[in-house]
């Protein structure tokens, strides 16, 4: 009898697949659990949807979200990103030749995992690896003219769906895991990590604000926030949130930072890019 | 028995000068609560896990100082290093802990 249970035992683990927390790394089946556990949560909301963040999960918040697209406040954005895009460097030289066709349409390819220097290559990074190798200074990653460039290649990637890649490469499956590691960790001494607001609680309030669902979470970036007064990047939304819980927060683009966003991206394919946003 | 009441008084009064003595910090004791506080925020800092309340303690710390507020410096300077230690504890502990919060 002993021997039976014990058998059964060793099929069941045998047959659990590994996820994140375990020591090999398997994204396809952490991308299934995350994508169950949200479609459980809320069964009501179409998948496409879930790109929409807080307007997924509250009503009214979305009549005030449909009245306010009228007029999306991110259009000045997208507006001079499409002017910075057409403006040579001193070089003579575009935004156009540093992108896949010429920078049009490709948002959803972002982040990537680039082996030739061993690290994860955000929309924001590339951008400025561009400006630098010609002979341009770098933007601020937060806000501005960053903000401006990447709500216009968002703009012109919309409905396109999230295509993230994670090859066999050791690096790239170590750069998965750290940022999901980071993404689940709890930091700053209000002790929250990512997770505690945007996989426990999504759709509650968190003071006055509707808290959106971690999946995709980052479709919608960058962002014009009523809060800020202004467009911010996926750097500012992740500095903003360390500060928030009170954890000092890590410079725009840090390595960490790359590497949650290529999680996030990651369990946010198949979704639809919905940026540049507009959030309370 | 006017001089046994007055050896009492004076060994009473010997007594009490050194505790009284005691509670009153001065600017080296700052700098010795104020180096350890900052030592253990820069190990913080190191495993990337600093708190914002520490550097704000460790500013209000040297504030006081400046203003000659040695006893509430030196309280704030030992704030800053229990807010630092328990950021390093937070850490350390997440080493393992964030794996309960997957989703499976």
């Amino acid at each position: 009898m002993l021997r039976k249970i014990f058998i059964a035992i060793a099929i069941v683990v045998g047959a659990a697949q590994p996820l994140l927390a375990d020591n090999a790394v398997d994204p396809k089946a952490d991308f299934k659990a995350f994508r169950d556990y949200f479609t459980k949560r809320f069964p009501k909301v179409p998948l496409d949807d879930f790109v929409n963040g807080p307007y997924s999960m509250d009503a009214d918040l979305r009549k005030q979200w449909k009245a306010i697209d009228e007029f999306p406040p991110y259009e000045f954005a997208v507006e001079k990103g499409k002017e910075m895009f057409a403006t040579p460097f001193k070089n003579g030289k575009t935004y156009d030749d540093c992108f896949q066709n010429k920078g049009i349409g490709i948002r959803q390819n972002y982040p990537y995992f680039d082996a030739k220097s061993g690290q994860v290559i955000t929309l924001d990074l590339a951008l400025n690896q561009c400006r630098e190798a010609n002979g341009e200074k770098p933007f601020d990653y937060t806000k501005d003219e960053m903000a401006a460039l990447t709500a216009y290649m968002a703009f012109t990637s919309r409905g396109k769906r999230f295509d993230i890649k994670i090859s066999n490469d050791p690096r790239a499956l170590a750069a998965y895991k750290i940022g999901g590691e980071y993404f689940y960790t709890r930091r700053g001494q209000l002790n929250f990590s990512c997770a505690s607001c945007h996989v426990q609680s999504p759709g509650n309030h968190i003071r006055t604000e509707v808290l959106a669902p971690a999946l995709g979470i980052v479709a919608a970036l960058p962002i014009y926030r009523s809060e800020w007064g202004g467009m911010g990047t996926t750097s500012r939304r992740f500095t903003s949130c360390n500060s928030q819980v009170r954890g000092v927060p890590l410079k725009p683009e840090d390595e960490a930072y790359r590497n949650v966003e290529y999680f996030l991206s990651y369990m946010s394919n198949g979704l639809p890019i919905s940026g540049p946003g507009a959030r309370p | 028995m006017r001089t046994r009441a007055l050896i009492r008084m004076a060994i009473i009064l010997s007594l009490a000068a050194p505790a009284t003595e005691a509670l009153a910090a001065n600017a080296d004791d700052f700098q010795a609560a104020l180096a350890k506080a900052e030592a253990a925020n820069k190990q913080a800092g190191a495993i990337k896990n600093q708190w914002t309340t520490t550097a704000g303690t460790l500013k209000a710390a040297q504030a006081a100082a400046a203003a000659g507020k040695f006893d509430d410096a030196v309280k704030l300077a030992n704030d800053a290093e229990a807010l630092a230690n328990a950021s390093i504890a937070q850490a350390k502990e997440q080493e393992t802990a964030w794996t309960q919060a997957v989703v499976r």
